[in-house]
């Protein structure tokens, strides 16, 4: 109970979630959010920051109610919960990044069904103590943000040629302007974050065998 | 009529909840692997938004909206209670989730069986919260449109759902590579009918 802040205990807790234990890849939770934000890079860096800080907050408001909660209404608490948060968020979004925050459109709003949210909840923050619940949202929300990234990253390269807006294939690479060179148009289209994250997944288990399902 | 035969057939294969939004993507994977579980869990969605799209209709309409209050006294035509539309429309879906399931229990309780847990998960599945929030920002007109548009996209969450178990049944047969096998084929597969659905694009209502 008395561990050190940062013990190898509470570290774990952090760097799991990232790989072995990632919420995307390993727990399948969070998955909808995670492909229809992820066409470019900008809403899906948005997307990961709102999510994290989220779960941070939410997992330690639960866990600091945890024993007053009833175990019967604790469904709707939790839910209770994370809309208000999620409210902050969006009006946060709205005040800061507006263009942004239309782009994301109603997936702002989804975050409160994202089943990272009541997963982690459930299965951690209701059982344990504020700094790790704290530790745990934290580490989850990055495991969720390193997916977005990496799909994002690849969908704008290949789709439009762009990173965060600005151009990376140079203009005189394309065919319109003689060169050799066509955005693929199918990494904007939704099914290609499926098969982005299908190709992932594959990596995944392959570098970590012990992930194999049978 | 025509127009709402447009929204009918736009919310199932145009704006697929699944293969153009990812809504309801946890359940859709979780719950795919027979087509029978698929199909109990897929009108459980079609009920359940049906139901609770023309309610948070009313409610977007007669409290939330700036100046919807202005049926009660003229003096709050100027409230906009829009930001609560969250935390009301999860309230509501949360709700309505609840009394459904009591209603279904006395009396269709071989519904009701047959459903099992399926119907008090409902409540946090994304593509019923979607459904009312793009409800919202699709501005319907009236009652009839929005409740199209709610067993519509049902509808599309049915196919979508009942499709992949399907496939899934039979690539148990198949020879998939060790780390692609179970989630890996399964998003690589929802994907390709993704882009088969995709076909219905160039359809203009």
């Amino acid at each position: 109970m008395s561990d050190p802040l940062f013990s190898k205990k509470h570290l774990k807790l952090l760097s799991d979630p990232i790989n072995s234990s990632n919420p995307i890849t390993v727990q399948v939770l969070g998955i909808c959010s995670a492909l229809a934000v992820t066409a470019q890079l900008k809403p899906a860096v948005v997307m990961a920051v709102s999510v994290m800080a989220v779960l941070a907050l939410a997992n330690v408001i639960i866990s600091l109610l945890r024993n007053t909660i009833p175990n019967r209404i604790r469904i709707i608490v939790q839910l209770v919960v994370i809309a208000a948060l999620v409210i902050l968020v969006d009006q946060v979004l709205k005040a800061f990044v507006y263009d942004v925050s239309k782009q994301l459109s109603v997936f702002v709003g989804l975050i409160i069904t994202n089943c990272i949210l009541m997963g982690r909840l459930e299965a951690f923050a209701l059982g344990n103590r504020p700094w790790p619940s704290f530790l745990d949202g934290i580490g989850n929300g990055a495991g969720y943000s390193v997916i977005l990234i990496i799909v994002g990253f690849f969908r704008e390269l290949f789709g439009s040629g762009t990173l965060w807006g600005f151009r990376i294939i140079p203009e005189s690479w394309y065919i319109s302007n003689g060169g050799f060179y066509e955005n693929n148009g199918m990494m904007i289209l939704p099914p290609m974050a499926l098969i982005t994250i299908g190709i992932i997944i594959w990596v995944q288990r392959m570098r970590n065998r012990k992930l194999i399902e049978d | 009529m025509e127009h709402l035969f447009n929204i009918f057939v736009k919310s199932i294969f145009i704006e697929n909840m699944v293969f153009a939004y990812f809504l309801g993507m946890c359940s859709y994977l979780a719950v795919s692997k027979s087509v029978k579980t698929a199909a109990g869990l897929g009108v459980a969605v079609i009920f359940v938004l049906g139901i609770t799209v023309p309610v948070d209709y009313l409610l977007e309409n007669f409290v939330l909206k700036e100046g919807a209050l202005a049926w009660l006294d003229p003096s709050f035509a100027s409230v906009d209670l829009s930001f609560l539309s969250f935390i009301m429309f999860i309230a509501v879906i949360a709700s309505m989730v609840q009394l459904v399931e009591m209603i279904v229990e006395k009396f269709a309780p071989i519904l009701y069986n047959q459903l099992g847990i399926f119907l008090p998960l409902i409540a946090v599945n994304c593509a019923i919260l979607g459904g009312s929030l793009f409800m919202q920002q699709k501005e319907f007109l009236n009652i009839g449109e929005a409740t199209t548009y709610g067993i519509g996209s049902g509808i599309g969450w049915f196919l979508a759902i009942i499709g992949v178990a399907a496939i899934r049944e039979k690539l148990q047969y198949s020879n998939v590579p060790a780390p692609l096998r179970g989630l890996g084929i399964t998003f690589i597969v929802t994907g390709l009918m993704g882009l088969a659905f995709m076909g219905f694009m160039g359809i203009k209502l």
